[in-house]
């Protein structure tokens, strides 16, 4: 499904991402953990393609397809989804017409018909309930004056709504209480399907506990420096990361 | 400065019919040889710093005489807000159009009537209000006092609320072109008052004219008046409009204007805040492209203690256009407890547009509380980002935003069908068809 191979990439002429591979296939969880700044949230706007980050070697498939040349709302209509760690704010943009939007551009990518308001109401009664929110926030513009929680849900409610190939979830879990944090997971796991894939990107193993990954992915200075099953989560609860980072600075 | 004295021309070979009421003649003449005197302001001037009005100067533009319209209530349709139930009055190219007004039963002793309406039955309301509050320093309204050939004049007395809005609407059709008009209005909200008006001009024509619009609005004591300006003429028209308040105690003004029309357009908005305890607020909204001009003034006089004026402005520039924004505010030494807030933001979306933003902040009392901001900014890359991540194309997504900035000021009318017609306008001028 999506294949990374020795990505490299820059932020304002700095090299963030230094040669990064990862294959993800149909139907797997990846996590990917690390420190703070090791480049977790680059690769995931990469992956989503943000114009301000630039790819300088390296090269991304998805589906078969190089994404690289891909503009963003190709890849989003391709079924690729990135819930952001900084869910961004449209004020005067009421998030019930902002959803509408992407679902139809979407469906349209899918050679489906669009809804009009009405069906797309019945659409969203169902969603809401996913990630127990109210009617009355479809009202309100996109993440303005949300909470953080409110913003994280609202990830997760576009999710369940735009139904991607492929989640990228970007920390997704970070400042959650427990509830919020049992409801992100559900959501993420309704959609779980075999032909469907995510990449949970979080500084926490808790989260693991409710989305359990195939693979956990350690990225420390631009490069995965340990791969493993979800036995390694919990060993880097316990020890962190400083006896990885030893080994390799060891090994580099 | 030869271009005024053609006006002077002009000005003498007007028949003056109004002649039998020895004031008004008075008065005119007194306004045109004040204009002789003042001139067209030039950039030289403070308050026209970024605007010329060379191109109206330069050309002689005359009132036409009324001819009979040819314009149907169908043709009015795309201008009056789908509201059937408001009082409307009609002028074609200057002209006080019977045929296609329409009064809501006025069940109240208020009064909506022409100028030569008023003449017959109150005359006495025009000739001790009309040209009371208009500022006569200024050329265009010594101009439009000289010219103004009929106008429209409300008065509400004390404690009627006046239920339906009263709609002027302002047409000019081909008979306009080269031609001036000089529409006049005054609003007289006695002591506890209410009244809401919508000030509409458009064009059914597209050729060059100029419009030279004022309106006096005597706010009384414990009244409210709510006033809408639409300025939606023609690309190559030239509108030039002043609007002066006076506010009584605890009186309520606000005051929204919205313009996408003309080719050189400026506005002025006045409000003197006379009574303790009052409200102004001064809201606009200006969507240019092109090589369209707009120039914004606004002025509250904080004369009394105690009121408050809340002022938000926004522009949208695309193409080459040029936005000014001037608010002034003044507070007099005796205007103690002072609370003034003025926001100015302009939206650029292209490299050759470009907005001219000066905030004036005159204050002369100790114990205030004023604060003004401009910000003049493109769209936000991270929200476009982000709308394209969802799958949303890029020009939706600019289009949405662009909508989005300009419905966060559209929220603050508070004449529902209006707010809804403007809104679905700039819908339909910023989101593309196949979108909506
Ligand atoms: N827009 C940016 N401008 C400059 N530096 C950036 C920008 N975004 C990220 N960085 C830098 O890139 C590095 C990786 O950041 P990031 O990918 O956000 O890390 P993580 O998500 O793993 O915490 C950090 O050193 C950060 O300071
Ligand atoms: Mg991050």
């Amino acid at each position: 499904m999506l294949k990374i191979d020795n990505l490299t990439a820059n932020v304002a002429d700095k090299q963030i991402l230094k040669g990064i591979s990862l294959a993800v296939n149909p139907g797997e969880v990846h996590a990917i953990m690390g420190p703070n700044g090791s480049g977790k949230s680059t690769l995931a706007q990469v992956i989503a393609g943000h114009p301000g980050y630039e790819v300088t070697g390296g090269t991304v498939t998805f589906e078969g397809q190089d994404l690289l040349d891909m503009d963003a709302e190709v890849r989003a209509q391709a079924g690729i989804f990135l819930a952001f760690q900084y869910p961004v704010e449209i004020p005067g943009v009421s998030n019930a017409y902002f959803l509408r939007a992407a679902y139809n551009e979407i469906r349209k990518a899918r050679g489906e018909e669009e809804v009009d308001p009405m069906e797309f109401l019945d659409v969203m009664t169902e969603k809401l309930k996913i990630v127990e929110m109210t009617e009355e926030m479809l009202q309100r513009s996109v993440n303005a004056g949300f909470s953080g929680g409110e913003k994280k849900r609202n990830e997760i409610l576009q999710m369940a709504v735009l139904e991607p190939t492929l989640a990228i979830l970007d920390e997704t879990d970070s400042g959650l209480d427990i509830d919020a944090l049992r409801i992100v997971a559900e959501g993420v796991n309704k959609l779980k399907r075999p032909d469907r894939s995510t990449i949970v990107v979080t500084h926490y193993q808790r989260l693991l506990n409710y989305i359990v990954p195939d693979y956990v992915h350690v990225l420390a200075q631009g490069r995965i420096i340990r791969s493993g099953g979800k036995e390694l989560a919990l060993e880097l609860e316990e020890r962190g990361y400083d006896w990885l980072l030893d080994t390799a600075g060891a090994s580099a | 400065m030869s271009a005024q004295s053609n006006y002077r021309d002009v000005f003498d070979a007007t028949a003056h019919p109004d002649a039998r009421k020895a004031w008004l003649p008075r008065m005119k003449i007194a306004a045109i040889e004040q204009f002789e005197a003042l001139g067209f302001p030039t950039t030289r001037d403070e308050d026209w710093h970024f605007t010329s009005v060379s191109p109206i100067a330069e050309r002689t533009f005359k009132p036409v005489r009324p001819s009979p319209s040819t314009l149907t209530a169908a043709d009015l349709a795309p201008f009056t807000y789908g509201q059937s139930d408001w009082h409307l009055l009609v002028f074609v190219n200057g002209h006080y159009e019977p045929a296609l007004s329409s009064f809501a039963q006025l069940d109240v002793d208020a009064q909506v009537m022409t100028f030569s309406e008023a003449f017959k039955e109150a005359p006495e309301l025009l000739a001790e209000r009309l040209g009371t509050l208009a500022p006569r320093t200024q050329a265009f309204t010594a101009l439009n006092t000289a010219f103004m050939a009929d106008g429209v004049v409300i008065r509400v007395p004390v404690d009627i609320a006046l239920e339906a809005p009263v709609h002027i609407l302002h047409l000019t059709d081909a008979h306009a072109t080269n031609a001036s008009q000089h529409p006049r209005t005054l609003v007289i909200a006695e002591r506890g008052a209410q009244v809401t008006l919508v000030e509409s001009f458009a064009t059914i024509g597209g050729g060059t004219y100029f419009t030279n619009h004022v309106a006096e609005v005597i706010v009384g004591d414990g009244a409210r008046v709510d006033h809408y300006k639409v300025q939606r003429e023609g690309g190559a028209a030239y509108h030039v409009g002043t609007t002066q308040a006076t506010q009584g105690r605890d009186s309520i003004y606000h005051s929204f204007s919205f313009a996408t029309g003309a080719q050189l357009s400026r506005t002025n908005v006045y409000a003197k805040l006379l009574g303790e305890n009052c409200e102004v607020r001064l809201n606009g909204l200006y969507a240019l492209e092109e090589a369209q001009h707009a120039d914004h003034q606004t002025f509250v006089e904080h004369i009394a203690p105690s009121c408050s004026s809340r002022e938000v402005y926004k522009g949208i520039l695309d193409g080459t256009s040029h936005g000014v924004f001037n608010g002034k505010v003044f507070v007099h030494p005796e205007a103690q407890k002072t609370d003034g807030k003025q926001t100015n933001k302009a939206l650029l979306l292209s490299e050759g547009a470009r907005v001219d933003s000066k905030p004036q902040l005159e204050i002369f009392a100790d114990d205030v509380k004023c604060t003004h901001g401009a910000t003049v900014g493109r769209l936000d890359d991270m929200a476009l980002f982000y709308m394209k991540s969802r799958g949303i194309g890029a020009d939706r997504a600019r289009a949405l935003l662009t909508y989005a900035f300009a419905a966060e000021v559209l929220e603050l009318i508070e004449l529902e069908p209006l707010k809804v017609a403007l809104e679905a306008l700039l819908f339909e001028r910023f989101i593309p068809p196949d979108a909506a």
